[in-house]
């Protein structure tokens, strides 16, 4: 009840450390839904479950992204960066409470669309290609209104984390000098190291690089949030008008505009904000790591900025096998543009990895091995989504098994999952003032599940792939159960990997720790971390 | 023309062979990392050269499809190639309409698949008897979707939704509607 030697105390939590610790379980907890809808359809695909209708199938497809993007990784992520902002430039947040508003606007919008995605099985996917969100001969306005209002929730509470983050970046506390606000912001986006290339007096970075990778990234998650809230209105206007009995033409709006307008927008996920995120997340790491100054900092900066430029551009990819998207747009944003993430990413990974070689001997920590199979899982991931971004290959690979597993999965479940994990394992101690792990055994289960459930599950979904099996289908008369059969049982090491994991952590801080954590902050602070006594 | 077969197992070899070598890599780097070295120092030269090789395989790539997948050139010259054959299909409430119940081709044919949606998004792909596919393309509603595909092995081959239109488009099928013969005879 009290977890490991009971050195956990919820009581000597500041209001920052509570903020952070609530964002990681709500994180987790999305993560076992992400997780088990996965498996759920994992089996289905070897033989449909007889309890779960064709339109549930699809409806748990439509839920299973947004609730492993948004309900786990948003979260996550979201409070780690509203802890390390104010722990790296050693100034308070903003606003805890505005951090709060955050959290429970994801969680609140996050189980609504779930939800009433589970209920009344609205299945769009979560590309809503157009006229198909507003096809009410298929699905439910009622359902689909919840659906849409719970999204835009999340948004709400995600526009609420960019307000957060500029404002801390930019702000002067209670009782400090003035602080140069506008230096502080374009150094955080990198406006001051872009200007350092042309001059001779080159200027001091203000912010340290995490911050302003954190900075970047959250460009891509603002402008994101407009799209997908702007998307959303127009959807809701549809569905208002039906629930009233008006049907409005769909036909007046543009399909292939739409798709263009909102891969735009999806693309500053997929493509922005979370390789920029990774990126800055692995420096922190390899320094946290080493404790030594990263190598060829002046050029991940940069390369972080290129980054941002490059995921506003490259949408055109998703759209390659459109024919009547230009010629000159799938040429240029759809390969061209695209190829550059093979060299910013790749340029992240060599940095870290030399950063990490300079300071050998190191120790096999649970931080050093989850940050490998963190960078291990991109430098499979990102190639895998070169390919299939060539106007040739993309003819015989869109839309099947390959794109959404040796690169959407292996990126997520390996890269993304487990540079959060090292994040985890190391903000751990710091979050929990000292408490220790439970257990190392189950630690090591974790990496080598996640590592090699990851792996296989978006190797063999690639086989089948390549043997013609589309995604966003079913086959009902087992054309592809090998590769379905081996996929599954990834999936189930996936699934052991993370409850081994979160048996870890309930144990090492106890069911009271974990209630304690949700109870308000004894300590009337706004500091991150309690005074040393 | 290549056979799209050909095209996935050459980049089944290569990624197959990348994945292995990066796999060998990362485990080597793993167990270095935790023995003590005599240099620690990464090389200057050693980053750029990396860097060079990033750039030349990110554009390499596209150079060397476009000019040895005939279909890519081909795709975006499209309107200046004439069809030998063109067939116009339309796709409405999940269901394909042809405009003859088998759409036979003869082997060498440039023929033009031009499909047209009255309402939702849908794909439009050609499958083996193994299901495999040949090609496929997406079909958007308000918009010209063709594809321009030149036949040289005989074949029957199934016509298949490529993309989700919701849980009533699950399937949408048209079996061995596609039949491609060389000198008169048709196999696959």
């Amino acid at each position: 009840m009290k977890g490991e030697k009971a050195l956990f105390k919820p009581d000597t939590l500041t209001p920052m450390q509570k903020l952070t610790l609530r964002f990681v379980v709500i994180g987790l907890v999305y993560y076992a839904f992400a997780v088990i809808e996965g498996m759920v359809m994992r089996i289905y695909q070897i033989d449909p479950i007889p309890l779960i209708t064709k339109n549930q199938f699809f409806a748990i497809m439509t839920a299973h992204p947004l609730v492993g993007i948004f309900g786990s990784t948003y979260s996550i992520v979201f409070g780690a960066f509203l802890f390390l902002v104010p722990f790296l430039m050693k100034k308070p947040l903003w606003s805890i409470k505005l951090g709060n508003w955050t959290l429970w606007l994801i969680a609140i919008g996050t189980f609504m669309f779930w939800f009433s995605g589970f209920v009344s099985h609205y299945a769009p996917l979560y590309t809503l290609y157009w006229p198909l969100p507003v096809d009410f001969t298929q699905f439910s306005v009622v359902g689909g209104i919840f659906f849409i209002l719970g999204i835009a929730l999340v948004m709400l509470g995600t526009a609420f984390f960019v307000i957060n983050v500029f404002a801390t970046i930019t702000y002067t506390p209670e009782g400090w000098a003035k602080q140069p606000a506008g230096a502080l912001l374009g150094s955080a986006l990198g406006y001051s190291g872009f200007k350092n290339l042309f001059t001779k007096n080159k200027k001091e970075h203000l912010v340290a690089l995490p911050v302003a990778a954190i900075a970047r990234g959250t460009v891509d998650v603002a402008l994101n949030a407009g799209i997908i809230l702007f998307t959303g209105v127009l959807i809701l206007v549809y569905m208002v008008f039906a629930l009233f009995g008006v049907s409005l033409k769909d036909t007046a709006i543009d399909a292939l505009l739409y798709k263009n307008w909102f891969w735009w927008g999806l693309d500053l996920v997929a493509d922005g904000l979370v390789l920029i995120f990774v990126a800055g997340t692995w420096y922190l790491l390899a320094t946290l790591i080493t404790g030594k100054k990263l190598y060829m900092e002046n050029i991940a900066r940069t390369a972080l900025l290129v980054e941002l430029v490059v995921s506003w551009t490259v949408w055109s990819h998703h759209l390659l096998s459109d024919q009547a998207q230009p010629g000159f747009l799938k040429v240029l944003s759809g390969e061209m543009v695209t190829a550059f993430e093979l060299i910013t990413q790749g340029l992240a990974f060599f940095i870290t990895l030399a950063t990490l070689w300079s300071a050998r001997p190191l120790k096999m920590t649970n931080p050093l091995k989850f940050l490998l199979g963190g960078l291990l899982g991109f430098a499979l991931a990102v190639p895998a989504g070169i390919m299939q971004a060539d106007i040739g290959l993309n003819r015989i690979l869109h839309n099947t098994q390959w794109v959404i597993g040796p690169h959407v999965h292996v990126a997520i479940l390996v890269g993304l999952a487990m540079t959060l994990y090292a994040a985890i394992y190391i903000l751990f101690p710091i979050l929990t003032n000292g408490a220790a792990f439970y257990s190392q055994k189950l630690a090591n289960f974790h990496f080598w599940g996640q590592l090699i459930g990851g792996v296989g599950m978006g190797a063999f979904m690639g086989m089948a792939g390549l043997h013609g099996m589309l995604r966003r289908s079913l086959y009902v008369n087992g054309e592809f159960n090998t590769y379905m059969i081996l996929a599954g049982l990834c999936g189930a090491l996936l699934l052991l990997s993370f409850l081994a994991f979160f048996f870890n952590i309930v144990m090492s801080v106890g069911i009271n720790g974990v209630i304690g954590i949700f109870m308000p902050s004894k300590l009337k602070t706004k500091e991150v971390l309690p005074a040393k006594a | 023309m290549i056979d799209s077969t050909v095209v996935l197992n050459g980049q089944t070899l290569a990624y197959t062979f990348y994945c292995l070598a990066i796999l060998l890599v990362m485990g080597w780097f793993g167990y270095k990392i935790t023995r003590p070295g005599k240099d620690n120092k990464i090389a200057n030269a050693l980053f750029y050269s990396f860097t060079a090789m990033l750039v030349v395989l990110g554009v390499s790539l596209h150079i060397v499809t476009f000019n040895t997948i005939p279909w890519a050139p081909m795709d975006l010259n499209r309107s200046e190639i004439k069809a030998d054959k063109i067939f116009d299909i339309s796709i409405e409430k999940h269901k394909f309409t042809l405009p003859e119940p088998t759409l036979n081709i003869n082997c060498n044919e440039k023929v033009l698949f031009s499909v047209l949606s009255h309402d939702l998004t849908y794909g439009f792909g050609l499958f083996r008897q193994d299901n495999s596919m040949l090609f496929q393309m997406q079909v958007v509603p308000g918009h010209p979707n063709d594809i321009l595909w030149q036949f040289d092995k005989p074949g029957v081959y199934t016509i298949r939704s490529t993309e989700y239109s919701g849980p009533a488009g699950v399937d949408i099928t048209l079996k061995d509607a596609v039949i491609v013969t060389c000198n008169e005879t048709a196999t696959n």
